[in-house]
């Protein structure tokens, strides 16, 4: 178990502050629940974290030392939005897992680590040798969980995994992101728009909007007593939440 | 939009290639002799290859043999083309001359091929700075003029065939550079290779593993199509005098040869002219049909805009189409009775709408909520008439704002329609066009459908953002689409719509791209102009929760099929099919129970080229019986607005000892 620090971030493109100054700690073995809208730079901190953003200041710590953002040995993974678009259309889905696998496993390691994972996943570890096309995005997703999971990260980062879903298929995402972080005691960073699904996974949140962190702390204690507006008015804005307000 | 007939182009029959975007790469490279064009092309390729193995093999001496007597000659039996000022045959030198031509193009094409993949992927390898000089150095290299650039390397290099090989390979580096560029480019934004980064993949292997497997198939094309070009610049500069030197002979050689005789004899410019013509053609019709066959867009193919379709009237089935209740009320804006939608595929006809009906009244909210691949769209697509050539749509009856689209239909009903039928799509990004301003498309609307001049369209446009909620839209109307942000974009679209003044507005997923505060600004707004107007809503989406928030009604659509026809309050307390039970559990709320698993629906959706017998939820059923596996349910009403296909309606679901309802883990 790991825990994953962010120190006064900022992330700069061009001229823009994508990211200005957040500090957020994810703790071992808890999953902090990272919200905004589109443009919050919540996606940006996400991508700073595993290096697809560059640093323009402040410093991300693993257990204290800096995450290593180069070279073969990755700590933190990142699980990706778009599950028709993050795994390799040509490769089996057996080989994308075995990718991210330590260098010193031999073949016949490999391969019994891509059944384990799959296996873990809830997925048949027969389908090794499927291709991306021959999976539903529910099952790609879990594919795309898997392949974090073979680097053996410390901290997982997943960058609204379901949002890309229908809303039947989320349930089973949602489900086992809940069972692999309990099982394995991973800390994860979790980021999504949705309120709803925050809740569902995580036991810490923080609110980010305009690239700063507006709100932060134990998930019961921000969603049932939010203290800023702007997280209100993401509460007021979960789907169903008006169930009661609006029928004529 | 707004008019229906306004939108071309749009990619209409999106929900089937949602279901499976399988590329069947082995059949498609296939797809290229299908085509007669395409087998002509691999016919006559293979044809030169042979020939350029085995000419020189048999008539290598004969093709040298010098024969004094015969020099200059015409035509003949003995000599086909004539012979040439030493009297050798013209045909036998074109034959043999064949192997040095496709053997020079084919280097050279090699040539261009590498130099531009090495180029063309340095910057993905190099790292953003030197990347970009690299880039720039591609740039100002394409901006010459190929032959322009073979003739200055020809001159480099010194006179000769090498000299050629390398002048033609150079000249054609920079333009493959950059298509490898750019075809490097779009593989590398995807997330797998991102993915590989975070795994700690290195530049060079992502470009192995990932980014060349994903770019080979337009580069083959493309190189298939440079050989045919340079086989044409090596005639050019072999005629010149720069390229293949005697006593070597290639077909430009032959030619320039057989032009210095142009009027003694013909066909001995004709032999090796006609040699390069049908080489060339080969070479460039194989690259077009493999280009045609796997999808790879070559400059200047018209693609073909779907035309609009009538509805064809459909012979009315014996069983379940039994009425929307509703269908006697007076105030209809759409009555559709058992209406399917088609499409052609590999074996017969898919059809991923089989059999809806339901009717909407005058300022009513409907919602049709469904899985990917339910047929929820291509259902709203078939109301709107946006679905394409393909599609075959059939309906017992489809009345839309009183025009009835199963008959002829003229120029009055598209005016009728597109300035009274609305739709909204997903993404407000692609509906728009990027190069004009937002005002003057949403003007256009008015002027088209409404005869209004310049300057009242344009205040109408004004008035419309206003109404839909869009600060300053003074300014804004002069703005292009890629300035407003994505909730922004989407009410624009709703302002399209509202230019004329609509009785029934379509949305299909119109918040699914949008976070979920612009959801709900956009949700309130199409829920504010149905109210102001008592305009009807046609509301499509995914998520059961955002229906609810908004309908008086829903349909839940399962395999083609309306399954289950409720009042949106009673989605939470009285659904009785148990899809809908399940889809309305499957959402985490702020109520959700923490300590337990989410509600999810075991199995997949039903692909729709392989319907099963009977109720098609079956297989994912939790209630499921042997009836069920054997008899579709009908769509029944129970004397209510209540109506529901299942033959266990309402019967309670057994919750298992590990306290998950309907169902666990997803089976794979």
């Amino acid at each position: 178990m790991s825990e994953l620090r962010f120190e006064q971030v900022s992330v700069r493109y061009g001229r823009s502050t994508v990211v200005d100054g957040v500090s957020l700690v994810v703790p071992p073995g808890e999953v902090v629940g990272l919200v905004g809208e589109s443009g919050s730079g919540k996606s940006t901190l996400a991508r700073a974290a595993v290096g697809l953003a560059p640093l323009h200041g402040g410093s991300i710590l693993l257990d204290g030392e800096p995450v290593p953002l180069r070279g073969r040995r990755r700590p933190v993974q990142m699980v990706f939005q778009d599950p028709f678009s993050s795994l390799d259309p040509r490769m089996t889905i057996g080989a994308s897992i075995a990718e991210a696998m330590p260098r010193d496993l031999d073949r016949s390691a490999r391969r019994v680590e891509v059944a384990r994972l799959l296996e873990l996943v809830h997925l048949d570890a027969a389908r090794a040798d499927a291709r991306p096309a021959e999976l539903s995005g529910g099952q790609r997703q879990r594919v795309a969980l898997a392949r974090a999971l073979a680097a053996r990260p410390a901290v997982v980062v997943a960058d609204e995994i379901t949002s890309a879903l229908d809303v039947s298929v989320q349930g089973t995402v949602l489900n086992l992101v809940r069972e692999l972080q309990r099982e394995l005691g991973l800390s994860m960073l979790f980021i999504s728009h949705n309120l709803a699904v925050v809740r569902y996974v995580a036991s810490y949140v923080a609110v980010m909007h305009r690239g700063v962190v507006v709100e932060q702390g134990p998930a019961a204690q921000v969603l049932a007593e939010p203290a800023e507006p702007y997280t209100r008015d993401l509460l007021a804005a979960v789907p169903g939440s008006t169930l009661r307000r609006s029928h004529p | 939009m707004a008019g229906v007939d306004g939108i071309a182009g749009v990619d209409a029959v999106s929900d089937p290639s949602r279901a499976g975007r399988d590329p069947r790469r082995a059949s498609r490279w296939a797809g290229v002799v299908r085509t007669p064009l395409g087998l002509a092309a691999v016919v006559l390729t293979l044809a030169l290859l042979v020939l350029a193995v085995v000419a020189p093999m048999l008539w290598s001496a004969d093709a040298s043999a010098v024969d004094t007597d015969d020099i200059l000659a015409g035509p003949s039996a003995e000599h086909w083309a004539g012979t040439d000022n030493l009297g050798r045959d013209i045909v036998l030198r074109t034959l043999v001359a064949t192997r040095l031509s496709i053997g020079l193009a084919l280097g050279a094409t090699a040539i261009a091929v590498v130099v531009g993949l090495v180029l063309g992927t340095a910057p993905l390898l190099l790292g953003r700075r030197a990347g970009r000089a690299v880039v720039a150095g591609v740039n100002v290299a394409v901006a010459f003029p190929g032959l322009l650039l073979a003739l200055f390397f020809a001159v480099v290099f010194g006179v000769g065939a090498t000299g050629a090989v390398l002048a033609v390979g150079f000249a054609g580096a920079p333009s493959f550079a950059r298509l490898v560029q750019t075809l490097v480019a779009g593989v590398a934004a995807h997330d797998y290779v991102s993915a590989a980064r975070v795994a700690g993949v290195g530049e060079l292997r992502i470009l192995v593993r990932h980014v060349l497997p994903n770019i080979a198939e337009p580069l083959i094309v493309n190189a298939t199509i440079g050989a045919g070009s340079a086989l044409l610049s090596f005639a050019g500069l072999s005629f010149l005098g720069l390229g293949v030197q005697a006593p070597a002979y290639d077909w430009g050689r032959l030619l320039f040869e057989g032009v210095g005789s142009l009027y003694v004899n013909p066909a001995a410019a004709f032999a090796p002219g006609a040699a390069v013509l049908l080489a060339g053609l080969a070479l460039n019709l194989l690259g077009e049909s493999a280009a045609k066959a796997v999808g790879v867009a070559s400059p200047g193919e018209l693609s073909v805009a779907p035309r609009r379709r009538r509805a064809a009237r459909a012979t009315p089935l014996p069983g379940p189409a039994e009425p929307d209740p509703q269908a006697d009320a007076p105030d209809l804006v759409l009555d559709v009775r058992d209406l399917h939608v088609g499409f052609p595929a590999r074996d017969g006809r898919v059809e991923p709408v089989r059999g809806v009906t339901f009717a909407v009244r005058r300022g009513e909210a409907v919602g049709i909520v469904g899985e990917s691949g339910s047929g929820k769209s291509l259902t709203a697509l078939a109301v709107a008439q946006l679905l394409d050539d393909l599609a075959d749509v059939r309906a017992e009856r489809l009345d839309v704002l009183g025009e009835d689209l199963t008959a002829p239909g003229g120029e009055s009903r598209r005016h009728h329609l597109g300035t009274s039928l609305a739709m909204v799509f997903q993404d407000p990004m692609s509906s728009f066009n990027p190069t004009t301003r937002v005002g003057a498309q949403l003007a256009e609307v008015a002027r088209h459908h409404q005869g209004m001049g310049r300057r009242e369209a344009m205040d109408r446009a004004v008035d419309r953002l206003a109404a839909v909620r869009i600060d300053d839209a003074e300014r804004r109307v002069r703005q292009y689409p890629h300035e407003f942000s994505g909730g922004m974009r989407q009410r624009a679209m709703i302002g399209m719509g509202l230019m004329g003044s609509p009785e029934l507005v379509i949305a299909d997923e119109p918040t699914t791209a949008l976070d979920v505060t612009v959801q709900q600004q956009v949700l309130d707004l199409l829920q504010a102009i149905r109210r102001a107007d008592d305009v009807a809503l046609v509301l499509i989406s995914h998520d059961v929760t955002v229906v609810g928030d908004v309908c008086d009604r829903v349909l839940v659509m399962y395999a083609g099929r309306v399954v289950e026809d409720l009042p949106a309050t009673g989605l939470t307390t009285s659904a009785r099919h148990p899809y809908t039970r399940a889809l309305v559990a499957a959402v985490p709320t702020m109520d959700t129970d923490l300590d337990r698993p989410l509600t999810v629906i075991p199995g997949r959706p039903v692909d729709p080229a392989d319907v099963p017998v009977g109720c098609a939820y079956a297989a994912r059923c939790p209630l499921a019986s042997d009836r069920c596996r054997a008899e579709d349910p009908p769509l029944a009403g129970d004397g209510t607005a209540h109506r529901v296909a299942c033959w266990h309606a309402g019967d309670p679901i057994d919750v298992d000892p590990g306290g998950r309802p309907l169902a666990q883990v997803e089976a794979t």
